[in-house]
Formats: structure tokens, sequence, C-alpha cells
């Protein structure tokens, strides 16, 4: 059977949905509650810091053309599945995310450029981990679900009162790491949410290669209380991770949350997804655009959208203007750096190393 | 026939012929199927030879190559792209446990002819994770092969000695010379297990000793060194397991000096096994101390400091200038 024709296998478990492509509501008896306290003006900033993350992506795509990055890895289509879920957690829940999740990190605080100057390659690392409760953008796929399995071991022998994010895509969920994972929470009964981005790619490869059941029925044979949600619906997404979390906080172990979502984008900027999927599939996706469904929503509910429309585009102009000046005026970093946290304690080899090579540009820079 | 060509595409080659003149040849990876790899390494030969034979894989290195392995249980030729450097770790336990071992544990009962495929090294300004150079951790685990061709011709050729070799071969592609264009006649295939080391270039002054990625910067300090009145051996490797010692030490015992050179790290890598082993064998030929060029012991930087890390022709000749002069061996800049 060719791998072009897989088909996923229905699942178990039913798909939430809370607003259709319409932007109608639909009710859901067991998620609704969790919106109860969303007013207007939370939904306002919904679409503001949507269509301020799909400019920073659009911006960070363009600065990788014109050779001011290395390379991106755009989030467009997964603006919902970001917003949505890292709005519904608390700041000093711990976030593991992937190397795709800029929305998670920005909305937490990072700056846009301080994102983009790692992989423009001027900084291993572009936040502080502690400050920010994020983690730093994991590349190696689905190795950083063992760490928030690990903290979150941590704040169930602590006692905290946090909840350990994992973010991963569908690819990450065939790793041992992500399984593993997934066995250490449910083991402990860790405060633990696995929130995956199904977005439909793995590069190259479709969701069916990775898993022939709904992943979401995966995780359900972990052990894991388990949604699947539409996840370019902000309110399902929102929802969802606003009962994962109670339900951690509660005592009651760890929970996955599959967003079924869309990778609109490239994998990469290095990529071409011309040679691999139909145009005709992204045409599909289109329809189902998590701002669009959002905008239709607030026009349902008699807002004055144009406002909040323009007062996001305002946002968003700010912030690319920032972001594309900090950019490409972002000097290199000096040789020293190269040498510099290795180790945390004294290493004397390390300093020597730095100490020649220092020396020995300096002599050649001297012209010696 | 010699024909202008690249790396990719000798590469290309090499499995598209394997695959055609052994039906026991398999291919598997993460996008080598329908995209042809992110490199396009692959390119076309799924089309050409079925899904059954260029397996697009789940995204798991640890799967790709443990199942790579139950495949040459059955009697199949596996040739496995891990798709970046980086991304073999995950896999580690099956090679090093597992492929490496298998030969010994069964007392010679079975065989592995497994070649994992790894497009390494640095200097394309990529991300964390791919550029590493993990080529040391394989010439220490023993029953593994390693080889890291350098030019195109040697590529095909090797690649195809990989796939022949009974034994597991870690096959190393220096992705920052995939385009490299070059005249080149394919075809040739070595009977031998593994290559032996190359004179590229013959010298009597300082043997300078590389592989994959860095020869192109051996042959330039040779020319450099030529403006000075040195004359450079440039010794490609090709097999960084089994290593030509013999080939090497033949070169020191008419220049006296070692310069090793290499993109991994100084400690415990190939340099320091080759300069033990030199030293050991060519003690009293030796007029200077053998010298390392390496990238420094740190995680592979950020890719605007890469140029530092990575040896270039500078580096290099400071170490030749250095062995030349009978200076203190300046460790740090020569590293």
């Amino acid at each position: 059977m060719s791998t072009q024709h897989m088909d996923v296998a229905a699942g178990c478990l039913p798909t939430h949905q809370l607003l259709n492509v319409d932007g109608k509501r639909i009710p859901d008896e067991e998620l609704d509650h969790h919106l109860k306290e969303l007013k207007e003006a939370d939904l306002a900033d919904f679409l503001r810091d949507m269509i301020v993350l799909r400019r920073m992506d659009n911006e960070a795509t363009a600065l990788q053309r014109q050779g001011q990055l290395g390379l991106w890895a755009p989030l467009l289509g997964q603006e919902a599945a970001q917003i949505g879920s890292v709005r519904a957690t608390e700041n000093d829940d711990f976030i593991f995310p992937s190397y795709r999740e800029h929305g998670v990190a920005w909305a937490r605080g990072v700056q846009a450029e301080d994102l983009l100057s790692v992989w423009r390659g001027a900084q291993a690392s572009g936040w502080d981990p502690n400050e920010v409760n994020i983690a730093c953008q994991q590349i190696v796929i689905g190795s950083q679900a063992l760490h928030a399995a690990g903290y979150g071991m941590g704040i169930k022998f602590d006692g905290g009162k946090q909840v350990s994010v994992a973010y991963f895509g569908d690819g990450a969920t065939s790793q041992g790491d992500v399984n593993e994972a997934m066995i250490f929470a449910a083991s402990y009964q860790a405060p633990v949410l696995f929130f995956c981005q199904n977005n439909q790619w793995a590069i190259s490869e479709p969701v069916a290669l990775q898993s022939r059941t709904q992943i979401a029925d995966r995780a359900h044979g972990f052990g894991l209380k388990t949604w699947r949600v539409d996840g370019n619906d902000i309110l399902a997404v929102y929802a969802a991770t606003k009962a994962a979390l109670a339900h951690a906080r509660h005592g009651l172990g760890p929970t996955f949350i599959e967003a079924v979502t869309y990778r609109m984008g490239s994998h990469t900027t290095a990529d071409d997804p011309t040679r691999y999927r139909k145009a005709e599939q992204l045409e599909e996706w289109k329809a189902k655009d998590p701002i669009d469904r959002l905008v239709k929503y607030l026009h349902e509910l008699g807002a004055d959208v144009q406002s909040y429309q323009q007062r996001a585009e305002n946002a968003a102009d700010d912030m690319a203007a920032k972001l594309r000046a900090a950019i490409t005026s972002m000097e290199d970093p000096q040789a020293e750096e190269l040498f510099t946290n290795v180790y945390a304690e004294e290493h004397e080899p390390t300093q020597r190393s730095a100490k020649q090579y220092l020396d020995y540009l300096a002599d050649f820079e001297g012209g010696e | 026939m010699i024909m202008a060509t690249t790396m990719l595409k000798a590469l290309n080659k090499s499995l598209h012929d394997a695959l055609n003149d052994d039906e026991k040849v398999i291919l598997l990876g993460e996008d080598i199927g329908t995209l042809g790899g992110v490199f396009r390494v692959t390119d076309g030969l799924k089309a050409e030879f079925g899904e059954h034979r260029v397996v697009d894989t789940p995204l798991a290195e640890s799967g790709i190559v443990g199942t790579a392995i139950g495949l040459a249980y059955r009697g199949y030729r596996p040739v496995v792209e891990i798709q970046f450097d980086g991304f073999t770790y995950p896999a580690f336990d099956q090679l090093v446990s597992q492929l490496a071992k298998l030969h010994y544990r069964s007392r010679g009962r079975v065989k592995m002819p497994v070649t994992v495929r790894i497009p390494y090294g640095g200097g394309i300004g990529s991300p964390e994770h791919h550029s590493e150079s993990p080529e040391a951790y394989f010439a220490h685990t023993a029953g593994l092969r390693v080889f890291a061709p350098s030019s195109v011709e040697d590529a095909y050729a090797m690649l195809r000695q990989a796939i022949t070799c009974d034994d597991p071969v870690i096959f190393f592609e220096p992705k920052r010379r995939y385009h490299e264009k070059t005249d080149a006649q394919l075809g040739e295939v070595h009977p031998d297990a593994s290559p032996k080391a190359k004179v590229l270039r013959e010298g009597k002054d300082v043997t300078v000793v590389g592989y994959g990625p860095t020869t192109n910067t051996l042959s330039e300090a040779a020319l450099a060194a030529e403006d000075e009145g040195i004359s450079l051996e440039v010794i490609d490797l090709r097999s960084l397991d089994p290593l030509d010692m013999d080939t090497i030490a033949q070169s020191v015992q008419h220049t006296g000096k070692l310069v090793v050179v290499h993109e991994a790290s100084r400690t415990a890598g190939l340099g320091a096994e080759i300069c033990a082993e030199i030293t050991e064998r060519c003690f009293d030929y030796l007029e200077h101390a053998p010298l390392r060029v390496t990238g420094f012991d740190i995680p592979y930087p950020p890719s605007r400091l890469e140029s530092h890390h990575l040896p270039d022709l500078d580096r290099v000749m400071h170490a030749v200038d250095t062995v030349m002069n009978h200076h203190e061996a300046t460790e740090g800049a020569a590293q």
C-alpha cells in the first residue's frame, strides 16, 4: 500500500469543536464551563495575539530569505493551537517546547528579536528558561517530552501546584522518548500535559506514517486522560487546555491533548512542500483558518471587530518594525562566547583553550 | 566516462547501482522516499525501485537502526540514512550495543551488512544538531567500520564498498561538499573491505592528514606552503576505522613532522589516536611533536561563530609553521 494513500483509522475519541469554520458556536457539554470566565476583551486579545504572531512568522520568513536568519521553521496555520493553549496556562506552569512553538514563547513575554536571534545563529538560546518558565526550544525530535515528565515528577514529589507542559508534533509521537515520557508521567501520576499539535506533516511524511490510529487514542492507551480538539478553533484549544490543567492540579495525573491543525507553510525555509503534498489540501485547510474563524465569531457576537483588528494590526506593525531593526543591526557574537558556559564550574582545559585561541586571534589580528 | 558531477549525484548513483545489482539492498530513512531526502541524495530512487526498496520510515532514529538490524537478520542489506549528524544519538544504543556487537555476540553466525549514512560536519550556517562531527564515538566502538569520503569518486566507490561489506559501516558524508562540482569517473569499486588512505599530494617537509570536509583546506595549505618554500604531503584518510596507519607512518618516516586536522573536538578524538600511534611507531623519525588542528572542546557553536571553530587555512598553516620552525607547540592556536 502506498504511503500516499494511507489513512488514519477513525478514532474512539470525539474531536471537540466549539467554533465551526463559519465561526458559529457549538455547545460542548464537557468543555463549555471552562470558557465561562472568558470575556469579549479576552477574545479580542486572542485575536491580537494571533495576528501579531502571524506577522512575526511572516517577517521571520522574509528575514531568512534576505539572509538575516540561517533558517526559520514557520508556524503559519498553528496560531490558535499555540495561543489557545499557552493563554490557558498559569505563568508558573513550566513549558517544554519544540522548535516551532514561537507563539508559546512570545505569549510568555519573550521578545521576537530574542527568539529570532537563535535562528540567526547569533546565540545558542534567546531567553532565560527560569525567568519565563519555558525551556529552550528543542530541535531533537521529542526529547523534551521526557524533560516535561521529569519536571512533573518533581512537582508531584515536592507538592507543587504547577503543571508541566510538553509541546511536540505528530512526528515526535514515533520517538521512544515521547512514549517513555507518557509511561513515566502515568506511572507517577505526575501533573504533566502532553500537548501534541498534529499538523499532519513531519517534513514530507503524512501523519498516517507515524500513527494508524488517531494519536489521541494512543495516549488513552498509556492511561492518560485525553482530549482531541480542532486545533484551529481557539476556544476548543483553550477549553481543553484549561480542563487538562485543572485535572493535573486536582492531583488526577497526566493528560494529553491532540490539537488537529495543519502546517500551512514549509517544514522550514529549506523545505519545498510542493514536492510531496497537493495544493488542494492546502486550499482545504485555508478554509479552516484559525484567525478568520475567530473574526467570524466576534462578528456573531456583535463586537466592534474592525477596531479590534485595527488595534492588532497596529501592534503587529510595531512589533515588525522593532524586530526588523533589531535583527538587521544585530552584531555577531565575539569569539570569547565560544568558550563561555561550556561548564558551570571551573574547567581548566577549557579556560586554557580559550586563552590560547584568543591570544592567537590577537596575534593574528595584530599582523604577527 | 568522465563527466561533470557532484558528490550528491555520485551518492545517488552509487545507491542506484547498489539497488540495481543486489535485490537485497534496501534503503531506510526519514523523508528519503517521496521527497528524495532533505539533501536529495535518494532523489528518484523510490519512483524507480518502489516503496519496499526505498522506505520512508516513521520519525524515530532508534527505530530505523533497530529495524535495519532485523532486516539484516532476514538477509537484507540495509542502507540507513540518518537525516543529520546530531540526530544519530537517539540511535546510539542500537548502533553501539547492537549493530556493532552482533557478529561477535553470535560468534560469527550473524552478519550485519548495514550501512548507516550520516551527513556530517559544519560550515553550512545551520541551527544546533545540524553541524556535528561524531565520528570518534564510532571509531572507538569495536565492530563498526567508519568511512569518510572526501571526493566525488570516493563517495561513489566507498559507498558501494560499504554496502557490499559484510560488517556494519558508519558512512560519514561531508555535507558542505555535497554540491561541489567536479569532473569524475564513477564506477570503479575496490574489492577490499575498507579503503586505504590516499596520498593526495606528495611532499617532503610535513605530513598533513585529514578527511572528509577538511581535505580541500589541506590542499590549499599545500599551495600556500609551497609559496613559503615548504613542501606538504597531504593524506586523505578515507577510512577512520580501520585507520591506515602504514600509509601515515611511511610518510612521517620521510617528513619527520605530522599535523592532523579534523572538525571534531580535540580531546580523545581521531587526531589524538593518530598522533599517539605515530609517536609509538615513528618516535625516532620525529623532528617535532605531532600537532592537531581541530574543532574546540565545546558544543558546536551558534553558526555566526562557526568559522572560528572550524579548522581553516590560517590555523593549519600556523601548525605547519610551528612544526617547521621548531617552536614550542602553541597548542591553543594549533588546536
